[in-house]
């Protein structure tokens, strides 16, 4: 049989905030963590904004040893084990050390790039014919389950630990893949979550493409416009966010909060057909993802109360409106309350899903929408098919129950869940 | 070079690495790094290039896997820095 999947430990390191009160916090009172970034400027960067987590060394210390620390250079890494570690607290599990691995429990935590400064480091280094001093740390930074195996380590996890990549659609994608190994036995508790590393070497590609904004390097927090008429691209962000997966009976019996449940959900790929490429996502399969989502949870399209969509600032928001609109059948004033956490935060990349479901089950928690910024101008595009008071502005207090999270990705990769407040 | 200074200097050293504190304190010219100290075996490469960086000196492969305990450092290090 089937077990039922619930939520009940958070953790996130987010550009506008570190860790559940703050971050809570920033998000009701859409506080911007999108500053200027004078290594961007430095290095001529089109963009010259970005969010990113403010950890000091301090803070670090409380999760990694000074010898962990030493020569150490992966943000990702860094901001995974830091949220990851808060999740499982707030959980209200153990951190101290046992002999015995946790057979139950295991972690699925992505990421699309591990220690890319470390990365750097290390070729010049060894085109400097220095290989022999890498130290022994550079394989378990660069390893793209670097995060994944320093959660492992430091919470004695002994079920699956493992990384999984899928470009922007990775947070949401983990939380698909936690949820099915618990819902199937697999595993009664799992860690997922999604960490992107900050800085120059992974936001050079996307400066490149000309997809990030260019018009705001003066006015940072102006700068992530999602569905804004004037939305020029997205501001490149990192960060990283934890949500702790149960099987309710074992969460039950050990009488942990719940904050909610999964109900279900879809991950697919559009094949890079149709209107679908590397970078564009097919709108056949977007739409597909998120009716098979709710079908999934065994839900109506009509009990959907709020949207947290993936809306990064680029002219494609308004494609994104009409594929929910599509798929749920709901337009005007019947269209779900919809917000981008993007326009405080930025794009996350590989870290975005898993801090904006972060962000979606804490508004289901606590009864509140909070506000979408720099939309004052909203898309027309999108006011064709959405009424604008289904974009709230203002923080909203209101009694939430049902939240689809939806994430696309390069590769045409989709990943859509559905929770519901407990 | 002075023994017991260099003793001292070595175990300057290897503290960030060693996970026993008792055989650490205790630490002799016969004390083993893996077995005694329970450095972690990854760990020995990072010692190895912080006494290279503490003594300007370069060990190479042949000598780095003699590099078992505080005896062997010692002749190590003195015979890289009589060469220098």
């Amino acid at each position: 049989m089937n077990k039922r999947v619930v939520i009940t430990g958070l953790g996130v390191v987010a550009p506008n905030g570190v860790g559940l009160t703050e971050f809570t916090h920033a998000i009701k009172n859409g506080i911007s963590g999108i500053k200027h970034d004078p290594e961007l400027e430095r290095l001529q960067f089109s963009c010259q904004i970005a969010g990113k987590p403010e950890i000091s060394n301090e803070m670090a210390l409380r999760y990694f040893s000074e010898l962990e620390l030493r020569n150490f250079n992966s943000s990702g890494i860094l901001y995974g084990v830091i949220a990851g570690m808060d999740a499982w607290k707030d959980a209200g599990l153990a951190l101290e050390k046992r002999d015995e691995p946790d057979w139950d429990s295991g972690t699925i935590f992505g990421t699309g790039t591990s220690g890319i400064d470390k990365f750097r480091e290390s070729i010049y280094k060894i085109d400097a014919f220095e290989t022999r001093k890498l130290g022994s740390t550079a394989v378990a930074q660069t390893m793209n389950s670097g995060v994944s195996a320093f959660l492992g380590g430091k919470l004695g996890l002994g079920n699956q630990v493992t990384t999984n990549s899928s470009a922007c659609t990775t947070g949401t994608e983990s939380i698909l893949m936690a949820y099915e190994r618990i819902k199937s036995g697999q595993a009664k508790r799992m860690l997922a979550g999604s960490t992107s590393d900050s800085g120059p070497y992974i936001w050079g590609g996307f400066d490149a493409m000309k997809v990030c904004s260019f018009k705001h390097n003066t006015t940072p927090e102006s700068g992530s416009r999602p569905m804004s008429s004037t939305a020029s691209g997205f501001v490149p962000g990192s960060g990283a966010g934890a949500l702790v997966l149960e099987d309710l009976e074992t969460a039950l019996a050990r009488g942990a909060q719940i904050y909610a449940e999964v109900l279900g959900g879809n991950v697919n790929s559009g094949g890079q057909r149709g209107l679908g490429t590397m970078t564009a996502p097919n709108p056949v399969a977007v739409q597909n993802c998120i009716a098979n989502a709710v079908a999934n949870a065994a839900i109506q399209a009509s009990e959907i109360d709020i949207i947290n969509g993936h809306l990064t600032a680029t002219s494609k928001d308004s494609l994104e409106i009409e594929n929910w609109s599509k798929a749920l059948d709901r337009s005007g004033v019947d269209f779900p309350y919809i917000n981008s956490l993007k326009s405080m935060v930025g794009h996350c990349l590989s870290g975005a899903g898993s801090i904006e479901s972060v962000a979606t089950i804490l508004q289901l928690h606590h009864g509140f929408i909070f506000p979408n910024s720099n939309c004052e101008d909203l898309n027309p595009d999108i006011t064709a098919i959405i009424d604008k008071s289904r974009i709230p502005q203002q923080l909203l207090y209101r009694k939430i129950k049902v939240a689809a999270k939806a994430s696309f990705g390069f590769g045409d990769v989709n990943g859509c869940v559905i929770f519901k407040k407990f | 070079m002075n023994k017991e200074e260099t003793i001292q200097e070595l175990k300057a050293i290897v503290k960030p690495y060693i996970q026993n504190e008792e055989a650490f304190e205790n630490l002799t010219e016969d004390t083993d790094f893996i077995n005694d100290l329970k450095i972690n075996s990854a760990n020995l490469v990072d010692v190895i290039l912080d006494i290279e960086e503490k003594y300007d000196i370069v060990i190479d492969n042949e000598a780095m896997e003699k590099m078992s305990n505080v005896k062997a450092a010692l002749t190590i290090i003195e015979t890289q820095l009589a060469s220098k």
